[in-house]
């Protein structure tokens, strides 16, 4: 699709053996540059580069381009390589490839804080709803891996098992108290990705995403050790506890911010980064540049599938993503298992 | 087979259970008629009498599907709804106004629909379960997730059309998806009857084969069950039934969990023909019940299907952790 990187050091494809990563990756941003850009001049609106050169900066195109499609098209790029990135992490942390904040309950603890944040001060500004999302997300969090250390031989399946009840049991909460202050249908702009809304003024927050993915990249060795264990890890001298924090901290604000800018996009976090370590290997910090591509190569395509399908309405990219990225979950889970006769 | 517990307690035989939960059953019934009634008892009671008879149908019609599935599948913790059976008919429902329109499908009968969305179903839900259970079928965690996720695509794949089809036929289809124990609909309770009463006729004489299914897929082999002919009698069945309970109160995920696996600890016989029973009625008592205590007493009303999935959810998570064949 997007990024042809080559499966081992003698296959790959023709046309790109001869060049190294760097020139794959360039082509890689190439690609994600022109999905931005035909991101940009899709809509109802009359947006195009000739409309934009035969108008004034004051007209209505410019206006258009800026306020709205510009922020949309970042917020679609941030949110979808910082999920990928964050679903990465996640992996590395709990040692387990199909954990994902969205399978381990962080997303819906997230939904969580901000409906309390909702209720108790209503018409508070993104900033607070956004911290309120982390504390929770954290909590859940923790909560998970508290549960992962319970059990004791460990099924790969079973932890990702876990952590959707786990998330099931949270939002049947949140649904609780929702239902009691009339928020359910609040409630429904938070749990599906939606990226119609964003607005300039509206989207901002995303970078701090953009940071802690820039974080978890020069950290990332130390989280590739401290997912070889405890024990290994205190022995190659890092403090386990310490690194395990900033990793769950990362992981938990990043999926509060993108959860109150635009929505949570299911699996999205899963899906990236089993697709990279297919093609490139378990390097976390040569895979990263690679996520970060493809999380929002991702997110733009199916944005704008969302926007084409049914001009000049709009389909969220929860809905667009939760078919794609289901399917691809199935694939994930159930290749290289042959039919059990 | 009297353990040691069973002889040193006086124990309660499973008829006697069942005779306990059946009186339970009608009192939550009498108090739901009865508590709270205030004006002409010739509109309270075809009003809650309509109400108590499709929780009841419903009930049924949830545990019977669930302990037959967990017979077939031989365990205890997989369910039509986890395995994505619900979001299954809810997409066949969906499909269904996306090619026909909303107005012709409202003008159709609603018997009419109903009965040829549970012929799609039938088909449809034999296909997934053969095409999983072949591919998957000695890993347990792979199973549930897959059902999971393919939850989760059946109900995306139903937005995305929902999307897709005109806000008014949308409108139309709504009112049938959304799950609440309190507004079921009512248009369907007859059909839905009928369709529970067969099925009831059909697991009755299907009921020694049954107990034979649950000493395994071998020696049911061996005892001249054929193995394969019963499994898809009872698919078809499970199939009907879920969309029965779906058609009439929308998709909940644990409820049959939690009723069959209480029926389990209450009877401790494999017999289907006292299992059944007292999941039926576990499952009365606790739909009925559960409305009269939270909506009388508490004041709250739809938060019954909620609280369900929290505790079905806690539930499950226990079960998973303690190893789920048990």
């Amino acid at each position: 699709m997007l990024i042809s990187p080559s499966p081992g050091p003698g296959g790959g494809f023709l046309l790109f053996r001869h060049f190294g990563p760097m020139p794959k990756l360039i082509l890689g941003a190439l690609a994600i540059l022109v999905l931005a850009l035909i991101s940009l001049f899709i809509g109802v609106s009359d947006v195009t580069p000739m409309s934009l050169f035969s108008s004034s900066p004051d007209d209505r195109p410019m206006q258009v381009l800026l306020i709205s499609r510009v922020p949309r098209t970042l917020a679609l790029i941030l949110s979808g390589s910082a999920l990928a990135v964050v679903g990465l992490l996640m992996q590395m942390l709990a040692r387990n490839r199909f954990v994902e904040p969205g399978t381990a309950g962080t997303v819906e603890s997230a939904v969580f804080g901000i409906l309390v944040i909702t209720i108790f001060w209503p018409g508070s500004p993104l900033i607070a709803k956004m911290l309120a999302a982390t504390v929770t997300a954290l909590m859940g969090t923790a909560l998970f891996m508290q549960i992962l250390r319970r059990i004791p031989l460990r099924s790969t399946l079973m932890v990702p098992l876990v952590g959707i009840m786990l998330g099931g049991v949270i939002s049947s909460i949140t649904a609780f108290f929702a239902y009691r202050y009339d928020l359910l249908q609040t409630l429904g702009t938070w749990t599906l990705g939606d990226f119609s809304g964003v607005l300039r003024g509206r989207y901002e927050l995303l970078w701090v995403s953009a940071g802690l993915v820039g974080l978890a990249w020069l950290a990332a060795d130390r989280f590739t050790v401290a997912g070889l264990g405890q024990d290994f890890t205190t022995n190659l001298g890092l403090n386990y506890r310490r690194v395990l924090t900033l990793g769950l901290t990362i992981v938990s604000m990043v999926t509060a911010v993108v959860v109150v800018s635009v929505g949570s996009i299911p699996f999205l976090g899963l899906i990236v980064p089993n697709l990279v370590s297919m093609a490139v290997g378990d390097n976390a910090r040569r895979a990263i540049p690679w996520i970060v591509l493809m999380g929002a190569g991702f997110v733009l395509v199916c944005d704008i599938v969302g926007r084409v399908i049914r001009f000049p309405y709009e389909i969220p990219i929860g809905t667009v993503f939760g078919v794609i990225g289901s399917m691809l979950f199935l694939y994930l889970l159930l290749r290289r298992r042959p039919a059990n006769g | 087979m009297a353990d040691i517990r069973a002889q040193s307690i006086p124990a309660i035989s499973p008829r006697q259970v069942l005779i306990i939960l059946a009186a339970l059953a009608v009192v939550s019934i009498i108090a739901f008629m009865v508590i709270g009634a205030k004006g002409s008892w010739s509109f309270i009671l075809p009003f809650r009498g309509t109400k108590v008879w499709s929780m009841a149908m419903i009930g049924t019609a949830i545990a019977i599907a669930t302990v037959l599935f967990q017979t077939i599948t031989a365990n205890r913790i997989l369910t039509p709804s986890i395995m994505g059976f619900d979001a299954l008919f809810a997409l066949v429902r969906t499909v269904q106004v996306f090619f026909l329109g909303g107005l012709s499908y409202a003008m159709l009968p609603d018997q009419l629909q109903f009965t040829y969305e549970t012929a799609v179903m039938v088909g449809l839900s034999t296909l997934l379960f053969r095409w999983l259970f072949g591919r998957a079928a000695r890993d347990l965690y792979l199973l549930v997730l897959v059902g999971i996720v393919f939850g989760v695509l059946f109900r995306s794949l139903g937005g995305l059309m929902q999307r897709l089809i005109n806000p008014n036929d949308f409108a139309v289809l709504q009112d049938s998806l959304f799950a609440s124990f309190n507004t079921t609909d009512q248009t369907l309770l007859g059909i839905s009857t009928l369709a529970i009463a067969g099925v009831c006729i059909w697991v009755w004489r299907l009921l020694p084969a049954l107990d034979v299914l649950n000493l395994g897929r071998d020696t049911a082999i061996n005892l001249g069950i054929n193995y394969n002919r019963t499994v898809a009698q009872v698919l078809v069945i499970v199939a009907i039934l879920v969309s029965v309970s779906t058609a009439l109160v929308g998709p909940v995920t644990f409820f049959g969990l939690l009723v069959a696996n209480l029926s389990y600890l209450v009877i401790r016989s494999h017999k289907h023909i006292l299992i059944l029973p007292a999941s039926v009625l576990i499952s009365i008592i606790t739909l009925v019940g559960g409305q009269v205590v939270l909506e009388r007493v508490f004041g709250y009303d739809t938060a019954l299907a909620i609280i369900i999935e929290f505790v079905g959810g806690v539930v499950f998570i226990a079960m998973l952790l303690r190893g789920g064949r048990t």
